[in-house]
């Protein structure tokens, strides 16, 4: 009954607030909640909950963004059959940004001003995440991001549920120092923003906490899609025999770690001689390489699809018959997503509405299963807390955890080991409600300590 | 049963030294073995027995500390059982579990959701079982390391020659006081003259840690790493001069060798990656050199060839090599295919109007590119390299060439010297020549003016789905495979002087090598932005490229 009266188009049913603006549906909404909820949940029960997805599906990032999409979608359809969310169905609002950063902005505000959705799932690229950010922030949107990134960056609209450096990178490179013993290190990336950002931030990390030389640290950008590693590899053979032990702390993104690895595999560079412990590589990408000569190999994430816990393999059937792929894979993103989602739905059975002012309060705090059998807490920095997991390449594609931190760690939004970026934090419940608190000199930096920050960088 | 001890590991601690000996008085013979053989027969009842110690020895690897696993590791290479080399390589490979119900088994294979085990101590096969009912008792790169050294050290006594060749590269640099004296005898019985250069020298960068100044001898002129490790440390030692100064005229010398092998692999980095730009150009030279057309979906006709080899490699399933070898024509035939339609659908109706073409077959690369996207998937596939193209080709210590650009750079000319066999030698040529140099002549000579157009046009496309075949090997196979390289072929084409096949040859691989050249110092994002400039300039100066169309022809 229900069901097929979902199938009917949201414009031909009756929609009490189509045309007003937002302000005014906010204030509505909140009037909802405060008032007899027993009649207008009747209401609002043909009406459903609107969620929108901006993950590309074309282009060169519909390798890694497609997949995300799915996820969503399976989320929804798993709560639809527990019965939705306050009585009321969700519904999936798909557009395609097409791997196009101005696109993403455009698609962003349809989704918020034409579709009308009550949270966003979306976006991949850090780029990305910059170009819809101003409209989330004008439109009061709501945006789920799931991709560790190189933080730097709090905003009121954004819930950061991938990693912050301090979740992924740092306590990778002590994995390396301190369990694997390593005294020299090769930081290879692609040119982009995340990995010179975090090469910045483990550069200093290194010298400072560590007292690395610098003739021991060696970095190296490629393009993206870059395809012939032969210089590299061999320049990274010959870095690595010089008798100190030697690992590569990879920034590779996307395409270019498939020839990156074998080429890897073809100059024989092994896993136990020389390591590379790669950010961006996750099952997904391996799923194009024959992994046999990359066994041992590292990546640092906060989730593997060989995690060992029911919930995980709960979620890997569900995702299997989801596709109808047996072989098909999950990984660290999804698991943000997951998260992300029960977060965002917890928040609003907590607060009764979906409006984005109620739920931004309500989220902080929010406490949900996360799939490595622990358990994931929004921080009011809008991020959230991870335990942190080393996995080595099996020769089935799949990472075993080798070694993972003792309990979560939260992720910080403003790195210690930057210039700019030290004194700042983050803090988004009342009284303070600022994305960049300056401890020093005790005041909310607006948006010129981002920039502030960021010239630092670029230093 | 296994006629000798496993040693323990060379990295393991004191009181070793026996296990070695005892290996070494037992010689590897027939007679042994029959004894042996014997001695399993009447040994039967005491499997009850054996199983306990061995399940012990299992279980001591089922710990969480690290360390722990490796004094595990350690008494399992200790203890005489003839499995134990097994369950090591098992454990190495991540294939030794657990059931629920406390049994070592033994993963045969770990792909999908349930796998086939066999039992550990019987090796008797347990059928399939869930992968949530399995415990990996897992290792980490240390201890990967350990094991590594543990089973070379049993390979040095097998009799396959591969696997002592294997187990006396991994020594080097690893021998201590304890394997330093079996090694010494080991390496008079030792026939294979590889195995024996290598454990000698292993045995010298012993003797060398040990202050020997006559082992320098032994390592002098050898390229690897691990000697030039071992001789820069003995530079250093400032105890002994006269160790430090020989050590260092040998350092020299190998430097010396080194810098030419630096030399030569750069020149092998230039070529293959020449190679590449050339086989993906080259069709390019065909349609946009002789034929004049700007087809901007040539990258899309490469990623075609790219995907009728994973196609192929579908088909054919276990058989890499086989479906690789078929799918140069399968890949030639598919994208020939696609270029004759283009052709026909497209170019045949904006002959003359080159801007019109080349937004045209723009629009025509996305419809392809999402077409793959949509038809088969966003995601990237696995293309397998079949095994006789992976690694590489060992010329010494310090250069080795991979087999799978020298398989692409041979390709790359054989299919540069079919085209040009085509283009001057058979009547197609012929006719293509005549048609591009005046169209209206060689039609009223009798030439089908338009047929000649529709097989040019596959031709090219053809050779450009030869480029995906060949590139499926090197880089990834997906639907932007073609965008990387459209680029890149314009390039090599205007470089090489439109409309000449030897052009395009030359340009590719001197591209490649300055290419190469430059990105040791300058970086992989600086070199290309150096390359580029360097073209710009070059057109600048010679707008008709290194080989320029002479003749009325090229007038025209």
């Amino acid at each position: 009954m229900n069901a097929s009266r979902r199938k009917v188009p949201s414009r031909f049913l009756s929609r009490p607030h189509a045309s007003r603006s937002p302000s005014s549906r906010r204030l509505m909404a909140a009037l909802l909640s405060a008032t007899a909820f027993g009649i207008s949940a009747q209401a609002l029960a043909d009406d459903p909950i609107k969620v929108g997805i901006l993950h590309s599906l074309s282009g060169t990032m519909a390798i890694s963004e497609s997949t995300l999409k799915d996820t969503v979608e399976m989320l929804i359809e798993q709560q639809n059959e527990q019965g939705g969310l306050l009585g009321r169905q969700l519904e999936a609002v798909v557009v395609d940004p097409a791997s196009n950063w101005p696109l993403f902005a455009e698609r962003a505000r349809e989704l918020l001003s034409q579709h009308e959705v009550d949270v966003v799932f979306g976006t991949w690229t850090s780029v990305s995440r910059k170009a819809v950010l101003p409209v989330f922030e004008e439109l009061n949107g709501l945006l789920f991001y799931p991709v560790q990134y190189e933080g730097e960056e709090s905003s009121e609209n954004v819930f950061y549920t991938g990693a912050a450096p301090n979740q992924q990178a740092i306590p990778a490179v002590e994995y390396l120092i301190n369990e694997v013993g390593i005294e020299r290190f090769v930081l290879a990336g692609t040119d982009y923003v995340y990995p010179r950002t975090t090469n910045r931030i483990l550069e200093t990390f290194l010298k400072e906490e560590h007292g690395i030389a610098d003739e021991d640290i060696m970095i190296n950008y490629t393009p993206f899609g870059h395809s012939d590693w032969q210089n590299i590899v061999s320049d990274i053979r010959r870095f690595g025999s010089e008798g100190k032990p030697t690992a590569v702390v990879s920034t590779v993104n996307g395409d270019a770690n498939v020839p990156f690895y074998r080429e890897l595999a073809n100059q024989g560079v092994d896993a136990a001689d020389i390591p590379v412990i790669a950010f961006s590589v996750g099952e997904q990408e391996l799923s194009g390489i024959d992994t046999g000569p990359l066994v041992g190999h590292l990546a640092a994430w906060n989730y593997f699809m060989s995690v060992d816990t029911d919930i995980n393999y709960d979620f890997i059937d569900a995702w299997i018959d989801y596709t109808g792929d047996e072989e098909a894979v999950t990984n660290d993103p999804m698991e943000a997503h997951f998260i992300g989602f029960n977060m965002w739905a917890e928040a609003v059975r907590k607060a009764g509405t979906t409006d984005p002012d109620a739920i931004k309060d309500a989220i902080i705090g929010v406490t949900v299963p996360n799939l490595t059998g622990g358990f994931a807490a929004m921080m009011p920095n809008h991020h959230i807390t991870k335990p942190v997991l080393i996995g080595e390449v099996q020769d089935n594609g799949q990472f075993d955890i080798v070694w993972e931190t003792p309990s979560t760690v939260a992720g910080d939004a403003w790195s210690d080991f930057l210039p700019g970026s030290r004194d700042l934090m983050a803090d988004w419940q009342a009284p303070m409600r600022c994305g960049n608190f300056n401890v020093s000199t005790g005041r909310c930096g607006g948006s010129t300590a981002a920039e502030e920050a960021e010239a630092a960088l670029a230093e | 049963m296994r006629n000798f001890p496993l040693p323990r590991p060379a990295s393991a601690e004191a009181g070793l030294g026996d296990a070695h000996r005892r290996a070494w008085r037992r010689p590897l013979t027939l007679l042994a073995g029959l004894f042996v053989l014997l001695g399993t027969l009447i040994t039967m009842p005491t499997v009850q027995a054996q199983d306990a110690v061995a399940i012990e020895l299992l279980e001591a690897l089922d710990v969480s500390s690290y360390p722990a696993k490796g004094e595990a590791i350690t008494a399992i290479a200790e203890s005489e059982d003839e499995r134990a080399r097994d369950w090591l390589s098992a454990l190495l490979e991540g294939r030794l579990q657990r059931t629920d119900e406390g049994r070592f088994v033994i993963v045969l294979d770990n792909s999908g959701r349930d796998w086939p085990v066999a039992d550990a101590l019987s090796g008797e096969a347990l059928g399939t079982m869930s992968r949530r009912d399995l415990d990996r008792i897992g290792i980490n790169n240390a201890l990967r390391n350990q094991l590594r050294s543990v089973i070379a050290v049993v390979d040095l006594y097998a009799s396959d020659v591969g696997l002592r060749r294997a187990s006396a590269e991994r020594l080097l640099g690893e021998v201590d006081a304890d394997l330093a004296e079996p090694l010494a005898g080991l390496i008079e019985q030792e026939e294979d003259a590889r195995v024996r250069q290598r454990l000698t020298q292993a045995l010298a960068i012993h003797r060398l840690e040990q202050g020997d100044i006559l082992a320098i001898e032994h390592l002098d002129g050898s390229l690897h790493p691990r000697v030039r490790v071992a001789l820069a440390r003995a530079t250093a030692d400032s105890d002994n001069t006269e160790l430090a100064d020989a050590a260092q005229t040998a350092l020299n010398n190998i430097e010396q060798t080194l810098r030419l092998n630096r030399a030569a692999e750069t020149l092998y980095f230039g070529l293959s990656m020449g190679s590449v730009l050339m086989l993906a150009a080259i069709g390019l030279a065909i349609t946009f050199g002789v034929m004049g057309v700007i087809n901007m979906a040539h990258g899309e006709l490469i990623m075609l060839g790219a995907y009728s080899t994973w196609m192929m490699q579908q088909l054919f399933p276990g058989q890499p090599g086989l479906a690789l070898l078929l799918s140069i024509p399968v890949g030639f035939l598919v994208a020939a295919l696609a270029g004759i339609a283009i052709e026909r659908s497209v170019i045949q109706f904006l002959k003359g109007r080159p801007l019109e073409t080349l937004l045209a077959t723009f629009g025509v690369s996305l419809i392809l590119q999402q077409l793959v996207r949509t038809a088969i998937s966003p995601l990237n596939r696995t293309v397998v390299t079949p095994e006789w193209m992976s690694g590489s080709l060992v010329i010494n210590d310090a250069l080795s060439l991979t087999l799978n650009r020298m398989y692409v750079l041979g390709f790359s000319l054989l299919v540069f010297a079919g085209l040009l066999l085509i283009m001057r030698r058979t009547r197609l040529g012929l006719e293509v020549r005549a048609v591009t140099q005046n169209r209206a002549m060689a039609r009223s000579m009798g030439i089908r003016a338009t047929r000649v157009d529709i097989l040019t046009f596959a031709l090219g496309s053809g050779v450009a789905g030869l480029a995906g075949v060949a590139l499926s090997q090197l880089t990834n196979v997906g639907p932007n495979l073609g965008q990387n390289y459209i680029i890149d072929s314009f390039m090599v084409v205007v470089f090489g002087g439109v409309g000449n096949l030897w052009g395009t040859l030359v340009a590719g691989l001197s591209l490649g090598v300055i290419n190469q050249v430059l990105e040791p110092w300058a970086g992989a994002v600086l070199a290309k932005i150096i390359v580029l400039v360097f073209i710009i300039l070059f057109i600048q100066k010679r707008p008709r490229g290194l080989f320029p169309q002479k003749g009325r022809a090229a007038e025209g």
